[in-house]
């Protein structure tokens, strides 16, 4: 490692706000670009599933 | 060579192109999240600092990757969309659409991270510099193609309007290779180079190569989870998918 201490690491002399907002922001993207999709397709899945309860009701009539 | 264009077929083919991404994300995954994690520790706590800069230049190992892939990812969307109006392949405008939402968060991010180190290197969040400017232009064609889709209620005329619309807006990805050289104002020209020596010392180089690679995944893998939600859509009451599902 670099840096002395963990104190060091995230004052980084000064520029330590800049940088560690910059990668909160990207990891913030990173999981939506993840998450985001994953949650409609879970979306869909369900509707499917339902969809599938219904038509076995259906045939039951 | 007959192997290739076989794969090429089979790509084309939507409860294919299901299994083999389902079976890819879950390698993908796991991959991308290592090699991230890999290169934002080296970058952020083990490289040296910049003799000039310091410590605020290891923004670039988030701020370039999301920049390279932005626009490698503006490719795959154009060769996708010129596949989709050429050949009416159905599975070439769902990758296109696919393609679209990852890129501008790529996009939004290399504007974002680059206007927070803009700050203590020019002393300003924003300038209104050739390459930044060139990227929000990016930034829009990719919103563009997210938000054309949604305006037409003909999903087909859509496509075509979208593949258009990409095709078109390829004009501006040299403008943002060229934007350094051409008109050389604040932003720094490239420090990595195909061809000659890079203009990076190697403790440096490494973390960022690392992260580049890593992002090339991210963009895959979010693309192919994409592509996937759509294709579950589209095909909700095909008896492919029904079989599949039952099983799992």
């Amino acid at each position: 490692m670099y840096f002395e201490s963990l104190a060091a690491a995230w004052h980084m002399d000064g520029h330590g706000s800049y940088v560690w907002m910059a990668y909160a922001l990207t990891t913030m993207a990173v999981v939506l670009m993840v998450w985001l999709p994953l949650a409609r397709f879970r979306r869909h899945l369900r509707w499917v599933s339902a969809d599938q309860l219904r038509q076995a009701g259906d045939s039951q009539l | 060579m007959r192997g290739m264009w076989a794969f090429i077929h089979k790509l084309g083919s939507p409860p294919w192109f299901f299994g083999f991404s389902g079976t890819l994300v879950r390698w993908l995954l796991p991959v991308t999240v290592l090699l991230l994690a890999v290169g934002a520790y080296w970058g952020l706590l083990v490289a040296p600092p910049d003799f000039r800069q310091g410590n605020s230049y290891r923004i670039i190992y988030i701020h370039v990757p999301a920049a390279v892939v932005a626009l490698a990812g503006y490719y795959v969307m154009a060769i996708a969309g010129a596949i989709s109006l050429i050949w009416r392949i159905k599975m070439a405008d769902v990758a296109m659409r696919a393609a679209a939402p990852v890129g501008a968060v790529l996009t939004a991010v290399a504007l974002v991270t680059g206007a927070i180190w803009g700050k203590p290197t020019w002393g300003a969040w924003w300038v209104w510099d050739a390459r930044i400017t060139s990227m929000l232009i990016l930034l829009f064609l990719y919103l563009g193609v997210v938000a054309l889709f949604e305006a037409y209620e003909n999903k087909t005329a859509a496509a075509k309007a979208c593949a258009v619309l990409t095709l078109v807006g390829t004009v501006n990805i040299p403008i943002i290779y060229k934007s350094v050289d051409w008109w050389y104002s604040l932003h720094q020209p490239a420090s990595l180079k195909f061809t000659g020596e890079s203009a990076i010392d190697a403790s440096m180089l490494y973390p960022l190569l690392v992260m580049i690679g890593a992002f090339y995944l991210l963009f895959a893998m979010s693309m192919l989870l994409n592509m996937r939600a759509e294709l579950l859509w589209q095909h909700r009451n095909a008896h492919w998918l029904r079989q599949r599902l039952d099983v799992s």
